[in-house]
């Protein structure tokens, strides 16, 4: 399993009540429900994942997190999960403020804008970067609105979302994450797992 | 009708009150059951049917001699696997298979009931249909099953008895008959009450028939339960064994032909009464109106687990209503899981071979099943 998934689960208290957002194939979901709590839910977009969720048992929905959140009520989960798909949403703030009405606490993972090579990237080639976490190109990706480690820190500041915890992921390797070190990891980690709170 | 006194049936002899205010007792509902219960009583399937199907879903139908009408998707090995679980699925009350509908033989006057039948709801169908779990002693459901007005069941039955299924799936169905449903089966019983055969549903005693009107029903239900693109690519514009246009009223094109089959072989096999009863009791099917308005009411003490089937080509049922009945289970917290399946075979998408649908149906099961029985142990 994929170290990401690790941490978040890390992040979950037992027998919470879970919703995993763009849950895909169920992964994570299976874990938690083996080792966490059996009270997990999905949400996925995708006609095929959900089929494999539902074969597996995992109670998922199909549906689209910007417009089918809103029928589930206010603090309907402990935890809700969101693993590396805000950029790719139209309106993430959006996004952001209906996971925090859904769940009373939410998870979200965020592919790091500001890793050293997507910066290296941009000022060596002067083209749009291409890598192992970003494999799309600019016309064919599907991340909308990409961010690095800061600006989701000032989003929440902005916005008035506690940052319960963070840590931040080099090669696998799990670092804690704070306003103090923020500079270095900005630079040095591909992923930000936030664990937010409104 | 001989025949279908042949058929295996119980007689309900505790008084049911019907929600048109009407008592009935003494009556009969005839089931078939499909593998074996075991010991524990804990496989057990109960699958609704649709308008006009019965309690054969599987093998062959002794009546029609045709196949059963879930033939996809249950029997051994299939999805709702016979070899693993004990499937049972009754004929409705208002049905002409052998249950207690308007062409039973009224003991006194020795002729059919015809329209002196009480009009019939989805909720007295399924307080029928429960008496069954007390003939084979099952405490509890694995699982409540049904596609259309089999689905409509389904809700009303985890509505009526929250923790007598473990599962629920309500598949390509509503919660409530929308206008254009109440539309199309109006437009049925108009082709029937405009036969003079019908003869104000008397027909036996008449020694007539209302097969035109009932054709005319079934060849218009027909068309919508398949979508445009499974028309067009069957049919297109076809000619029907004739190499250009007759310029006469005659079955010009294949539809046209496909249709009037379809019309004539079932009047063979259905009551036009019946097909009045049924369509207006899947039209009176209102379950938010039961509950004020408000459907999440309906499953407010429900220990079911959900998961709720619709079709990308259903325009009959389609996924938006079928997505209704899931926000309204989401609302309260319920265990729901939902897909719509991608198919060009319309509404009938789950009587059909549609493999994403069966195997996900099938693996659900399945996984379900064993995880029922290790919460018990």
């Amino acid at each position: 399993m994929k170290k990401e998934f690790k941490v978040i689960s890390e992040l979950i208290l037992q027998n919470s009540k879970v919703l995993d957002v763009g849950c895909g194939d169920g992964e994570l979901m299976k874990f938690l429900k083996d080792n966490k709590t059996s009270k997990i839910r999905g949400l996925e977009i995708s006609k095929n994942r959900v089929q494999n969720c539902l074969s597996k048992g995992l109670t998922v929905i199909e549906g689209n997190a910007e417009n089918d959140l809103q029928q589930f009520p206010n603090n309907s989960f402990d935890f809700v999960i969101l693993s590396q798909t805000l950029q790719a949403f139209l309106d993430p703030e959006k996004v952001i403020s209906e996971l925090l009405r859904v769940g009373k606490k939410a998870i979200v993972t965020i592919p790091n804008f500001g890793y050293w090579k997507v910066r290296l990237n941009l000022l060596i080639k002067g083209t749009m970067p291409v890598t192992e976490n970003l494999p799309n190109e600019w016309y064919n990706t599907p991340n909308l609105h990409m961010c690095t480690l800061r600006d989701f820190f000032n989003f929440c500041s902005k916005r008035e979302i506690k940052i319960f915890k963070s840590l931040a992921l080099k090669n696998d390797k799990t670092l804690n994450l704070s306003s103090k070190n923020l500079a270095w990891r900005n630079l040095e980690s591909q992923l930000g797992i936030f664990l937010i709170e409104k | 009708m001989n025949k279908l006194k042949q058929l295996k049936n119980i007689i309900i002899t505790k008084p049911q009150k019907l929600d048109c205010g009407k008592e009935i007792s003494n009556f009969p509902i005839s089931y078939e059951t499909y593998g074996t219960l075991n010991e524990k009583k804990d496989n057990a399937i109960l699958v609704f049917h649709a308008l006009t199907g019965d309690q054969f879903a599987s093998g062959k139908n002794p009546i029609t001699n045709k196949d059963g009408w879930w033939s996809y998707a249950l029997g051994p090995g299939k999805a709702i696997d016979t070899e693993k679980f004990f499937v049972i699925c009754a004929n409705v009350i208002g049905g002409c298979m052998g249950s207690y509908g308007p062409s039973t033989i009224d003991e006194e006057t020795g002729k059919p009931i015809g329209t002196n039948f009480p009009v019939i709801t989805i909720n007295d169908m399924v307080n029928a249909q429960y008496n069954l779990l007390g003939h084979f002693k099952i405490d509890k459901l694995f699982a409540v099953i049904g596609g259309s007005m089999g689905g409509m069941q389904v809700l009303q039955f985890v509505s009526n008895f929250p923790d007598k299924a473990h599962i629920a799936i309500p598949i390509a169905c509503t919660s409530s008959h929308s206008a254009q449903n109440i539309a199309f089966n109006e437009l049925g019983r108009q082709a029937i009450l405009a036969d003079t055969n019908w003869k104000n549903g008397f027909y036996e005693q008449n020694k007539t028939s209302p097969d035109k009107g009932l054709a005319v029903a079934r060849m218009a239900a027909h068309i919508t339960y398949l979508s445009k693109k499974g028309l067009q690519e069957k049919f297109g514009r076809k000619l029907q064994e004739r190499d250009d246009l007759k310029f006469s009223f005659d079955a010009d094109f294949q539809i046209e032909s496909y249709l009037r089959y379809q019309g004539s072989v079932f009047v063979d096999r259905f009551d036009a009464n019946s097909y009045l009863y049924i369509t207006r009791a899947m039209d009176y099917f209102d379950l938010s109106k039961q509950f004020n308005g408000n459907i999440s009411d309906a499953f407010s003490n429900t220990t079911s687990k959900f998961f709720v089937i619709s079709f990308t080509s259903d325009w009959l049922y389609p996924t938006a209503e079928n997505r209704e009945i899931v926000i309204a289970l989401n609302a309260i917290g319920a265990d729901v899981g939902f897909v719509e399946i991608e198919s060009d075979k319309g509404h009938d998408s789950f009587l059909l071979d549609v493999p994403d649908f069966l195997d996900t149906l099938g693996n659900y099961l399945k996984t379900n099943y064993k995880t029922v029985n290790e919460k018990r142990i």
